[in-house]
């Protein structure tokens, strides 16, 4: 009977058919190798809660992201609960979770830009790389994320290709935006 | 100011990625070519010289009128440095001058028209200098204060002035002070609020990048009134150049003595920290804020208790805008008065806008409030690129509204925005042409907001959600009238129930577009006729 | 002690100075609608059903966690007021995957008590039907969180009073969501005392005993106040 009705629960609910733990799978106790960076991190904020943001800014640029041993590092570390520390974690845009593709844009789709054509901008990248707009994994090298205003309104539209902020970009005609970004070094993946 | 020849090269972020730097090199390199010392002709790198749009941007000072000149490269430096030395032994302008194109006229509108009160030091002071910060006057009112006035005279001061919060909401300033004051005794915070997440906004940025001293020199004034001793500056994390340049800031003040302990002599200490957000909208919320400095999940809280009573670690804390803030020092330079005589009456002295959008002239600007909009769009701004009408004027980003061009003529002040169905917000303008579709900028604001929802009250986390699917039928094409009746009851419901601010001004660009381009949207229905039939929304 | 006094839909009330408006309005016997609210636990007023109107406020305050005051005038069921938590119930029941008839708490569930309460029967607003998952990893317990209405009531009963702080809020806006541990399997999260605490309180569906089937849960919402009073007043449940 009871199996019987969680099975039920399980279809009621269209949960996808392989649970998302099974995917993970992680050992909570043992994690895979401490890094003593994370440490010294820690102590030179002297483990103070409120210093947690600031610590997962550095153990981020350590990193490149925030994988969950090394969450689980930073709780012990300063003493915080562990589901703390991810709903931090997970709350703020700039933090990852996931390993980040070795190249990213992140296109500007902030009320200036969009007037200036910021969404005809991401159309066209999301169609060169062949990735959707904010799927962290892109492509596995390339992937492409939105912004919400970069504070370079004057001189929208603007793209920052990993780490670059480009400026000015005209969406009109597209092959001249189509140099922009072959200059830039975005591939050409798919065919138009 | 300067009788020294110099060139002023914008080294703010703006002009950065438009290659001021490389520029600034190609000018050293071009002086010291032109056999010039640097003592001769000084190539300062300063802040923010409003027309973002036309950089990199170069001043020219000399014994005449100060020259500008925009969308200049590397290979101008020449023509440039010749032009300094040109202007400075007086000899004639050449007649086919090379940088005809370039030249700015600083009799245009766009420049004659502001009044820099804030921003009196961005495009002036060398950023990263605190001794140029000094030598411009920064400081001397901390120490004026310090050694003249008592917390109480200061706080008179800038209650006279009738200062008004300029992160949005519009608060008096003095009140909000006299009430951290006021408080038992015991700990207090001062906090500055530079999250400025509004889209189209990029005037605490600018402050920041260009004059971060003056912002300490206001902090620190505002520490003294209050009775903290410690502070922050929670910037957002999008910001690096201004968090780099604000970090160097508060590290010289430091090791002049200016930050710490027995500051001035005196039994005044204040320690001051940076903060860096990491990406979320709402922290800009002061309740959220706060908790975010505390290391927490960025959830606003219900006020009561305001900040001001229970803020950082239950103290009672001061939480200012940026432009709060930078406003002060001057405020005390000249006194309360000078500053109130500046406005209208309710909103007193000056407000920076960040012009953006279809528009000719993009940047910073800062004009007296009460400046009819019409002045500050078409006038300072110059219209529409094309010469064709604009269509509307956003301010306020996602908590604002759309300003149709039939109201232009309201003068900018807290008031009559807010009577528009707009707001002040923070100073972002957004200027949109004929083909802008305002149902499409409703969804593109609510989009913004659902993706910036907290998530911890029911009416914004979900609401947002269903309002932005409804707005995808207009865009689509496919609303019918029962969609207009449940967009209107929708926006109402979310806009008084919310637990903060995100919430409560999430439905404001549809409501305000609703009001005055109500036609487009009637016009998106699947069956036009039916919806323009069911009303609905009252004007 | 001192006292103040207060109208409530045009009834004199007089309640203990720090009591909360929703005291006073059950003072009242006003019957105003809570969900996340759970006495014993700190207020966070995030399901706004509670929100009332209080003369010379322009806005509508959330009586959870609005001290009430000398002199106050409140309304709590004016027409704007049910419209309001009507649709605050649609949204609610929009928003996951509220299968009555087949869930644990059917009959024993605040949810659909408060839809009966504000006269909801159906939703204006189209059903999300959102991908959710359950964790079933714990030996005694589950978490649906297709019937989670993320009052976070179980976040604070775990921290404010069994001290384990098994639980918090993962990610934000809509996709919101109850985590253990680093958004763990429930089973796996070491801090977890399955002293079901959560369970009790849980408003709906979402957190049951493994040997509970269809309609047969039984939540117990009183025991944070009680266990506050013990710990903070040294009174215990049987003085
Ligand atoms: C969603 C939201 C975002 C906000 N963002 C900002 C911001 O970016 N900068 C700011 O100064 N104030 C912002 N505010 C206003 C602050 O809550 C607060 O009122 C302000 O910092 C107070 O400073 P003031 O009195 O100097 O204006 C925001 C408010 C809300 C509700
Ligand atoms: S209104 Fe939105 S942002 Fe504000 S508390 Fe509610 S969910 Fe969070
Ligand atoms: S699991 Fe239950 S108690 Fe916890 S937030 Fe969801 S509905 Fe509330
Ligand atoms: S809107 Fe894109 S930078 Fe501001
Ligand atoms: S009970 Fe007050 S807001 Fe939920």
């Amino acid at each position: 009977m009871l199996h019987a009705c969680r099975a039920l629960l399980t279809v009621a609910a269209a949960v996808a058919s392989k649970s998302w733990w099974e995917t993970i799978a992680m050992t909570p106790s043992a994690p895979a190798s401490t890094d003593p960076r994370i440490a010294q991190v820690i102590r030179r904020h002297g483990a103070r809660a409120d210093a947690l943001i600031e610590v997962l800014h550095q153990v981020q640029e350590l990193h490149g992201y925030l994988a969950p041993e090394v969450l689980r590092e930073v709780a012990t570390g300063m003493g915080l609960p562990l589901s703390r520390v991810h709903g931090v974690a997970s709350f703020y845009h700039l933090f990852r979770l996931e390993p980040p593709t070795a190249h990213r844009c992140a296109v500007c789709l902030g009320t200036a830009c969009y007037v200036k054509g910021g969404a005809q901008v991401a159309a066209r990248i999301e169609q060169r790389l062949g990735v959707r707009l904010d799927d962290a994994a892109g492509d596995g090298v390339w992937a492409l994320q939105h912004v919400s205003c970069l504070g370079a309104c004057g001189q929208a539209p603007v793209l920052v290709v990993d780490g670059e902020l480009m400026t000015r970009l005209s969406v009109d005609p597209p092959e001249a935006l189509d140099a922009r970004l072959e200059a830039a070094g975005l591939p050409q993946r798919t065919t138009t | 100011m300067p009788v020294t020849p110099q060139l002023r090269c914008c080294d703010a972020s703006g002009c950065r990625s438009a290659g001021g730097q490389a520029l600034r090199r190609a000018l050293e390199e071009a002086r010291d070519a032109a056999g010039l010392t640097a003592e001769a002709l000084a190539i300062k790198p300063v802040g923010c010289l409003r027309l973002c749009g036309s950089g990199p941007l170069v001043a020219c000072d000399g014994p005449g009128p100060s020259q500008l000149f925009g969308g200049v490269a590397p290979e101008h430096a020449g023509a440039l440095i010749a032009a300094s030395v040109a202007a400075n032994d007086g000899s004639a302008a050449v007649s086919d001058d090379p940088l005809a194109a370039h030249r700015l006229d600083l009799s245009d509108p766009f420049f004659a028209l502001q009044q820099p009160v804030v921003l009196e030091g961005c495009g002036q002071v060398n950023p990263e200098s605190i001794d140029d910060a000094i030598a411009f006057g920064t400081y001397a009112q901390l120490h004026r204060v310090l050694q003249e006035l008592t917390p109480e005279q200061v706080r008179d001061e800038v209650r006279r002035s009738g200062l008004r919060g300029r992160g949005g909401a519009g608060y008096p300033t003095g009140l909000k002070w006299d009430t951290v004051a006021l408080q038992p005794p015991g700990p207090r915070y001062v906090v500055c609020n530079a999250d400025e997440g509004d889209p189209g906004a990029f005037m605490d940025r600018s402050v920041l990048e260009s004059d971060p001293h003056r912002l300490i020199e206001g902090m620190a004034i505002a520490a003294y009134a209050v009775g903290a001793e410690r502070g922050f500056v929670y910037v957002r994390a999008e910001y690096p150049l201004a968090i780099e340049r604000l970090r160097l800031a508060l590290q010289q003040a430091r090791s002049r003595h200016l930050l710490g302990n027995h500051i001035d002599g005196t039994s005044f200490n204040l320690r001051l920290e940076v903060r860096v957000g990491a990406g979320a909208y709402v922290c800009g919320e002061e309740t959220a804020l706060l908790l975010s400095i505390q290391g927490q999940r960025g959830m606003p809280q219900p006020r009561p208790p305001f900040p001001a009573q229970s803020g950082l670690w239950g103290a009672p804390t001061l939480i200012n805008n940026v432009e709060t803030f930078t406003a002060v020092p001057a405020i005390l330079r000249q006194g309360g008065h000078w500053y109130a005589g500046i406005g209208t009456e309710h909103s007193k002295g000056t407000k920076v806008f960040a012009l953006s959008g279809a528009v000719v002239n993009t940047g910073l600007v800062e004009v007296p409030m009460g400046t009819p909009l019409r002045t500050v769009v078409e006038v300072i701004g110059g219209g529409v690129p094309d010469g064709s009408p604009i269509k509307a004027v956003q301010t306020g980003g996602p908590s604002g509204g759309c300003i149709p061009a039939e109201r232009l003529d309201t003068p900018v002040d807290y008031e009559s925005l807010l009577e528009l169905g707009s707001m002040m917000g923070s100073g972002g303008m957004v200027v949109m042409g004929a083909s802008t579709s305002m149902p499409e900028v409703a969804r593109h604001f609510m989009g913004f907001s659902v993706n910036e929802s907290c998530g911890k009250c029911v009416p914004c986390r979900a609401g947002t959600v269903q309002l932005a699917q409804l707005l995808d039928r207009f865009v689509e094409h496919r609303a019918t009238p029962a969609d207009m009746e449940r967009l209107d009851a929708l926006c109402q419901m979310v806009k008084v129930t919310s637990l903060c601010g995100l919430g409560q001004s999430a439905p404001n660009p549809v409501l305000s577009t609703l009001r005055w381009f109500r036609h487009e949207y009637e016009a998106a229905c699947r069956e036009p006729a039916a919806c323009v039939a069911a009303g609905g929304v009252e004007r | 002690m001192s006292v103040v006094t207060l109208t409530v839909n045009g009834q004199d009330v007089a309640v203990p100075a720090g009591a909360s408006l929703l005291e006073a309005t059950r003072a009242a016997e006003a019957n105003v609608p809570t969900l996340c609210h759970l006495e014993g636990l700190t207020p966070v007023s995030a399901c706004r059903l509670c929100l009332v109107e209080v003369e010379g406020s322009s806005k509508l305050l959330p009586a959870c966690s609005t001290a009430a005051a000398e002199g106050m005038v409140v309304h709590t069921h004016t027409p704007r007021l049910r419209e309001y938590r009507r649709m605050t119930v649609e949204l609610i029941f929009a928003e996951g995957n509220h299968v009555c008839a087949v869930c644990v708490a059917n009959t024993h569930c605040e949810l659909q008590d408060m839809a009966v309460t504000v006269g909801m029967d159906h939703s204006r607003f189209p059903y999300q039907y959102p991908q959710r998952l359950v964790d079933a990893t714990h030996p005694q317990f589950t978490l649906d969180h297709n019937r989670c209405i993320l009052c976070t009531r179980c976040v604070r009963v775990c921290d404010e009073i069994e001290g384990a702080h098994v639980w918090d809020i993962g990610s934000r806006g809509g996709q919101c969501h109850i985590v253990a541990g680093l958004d763990e399997p429930w089973g796996q999260v070491q801090a977890c005392t399955s002293c079901g605490k959560c369970v009790d309180v849980c408003p709906t569906g979402a957190l049951f005993r493994n040997s509970d089937t269809t309609a047969e849960k039984q939540p117990n919402t009183t025991l944070p106040a009680l266990l506050r009073t013990a710990r903070e007043q040294r009174r215990w449940h049987n003085q």
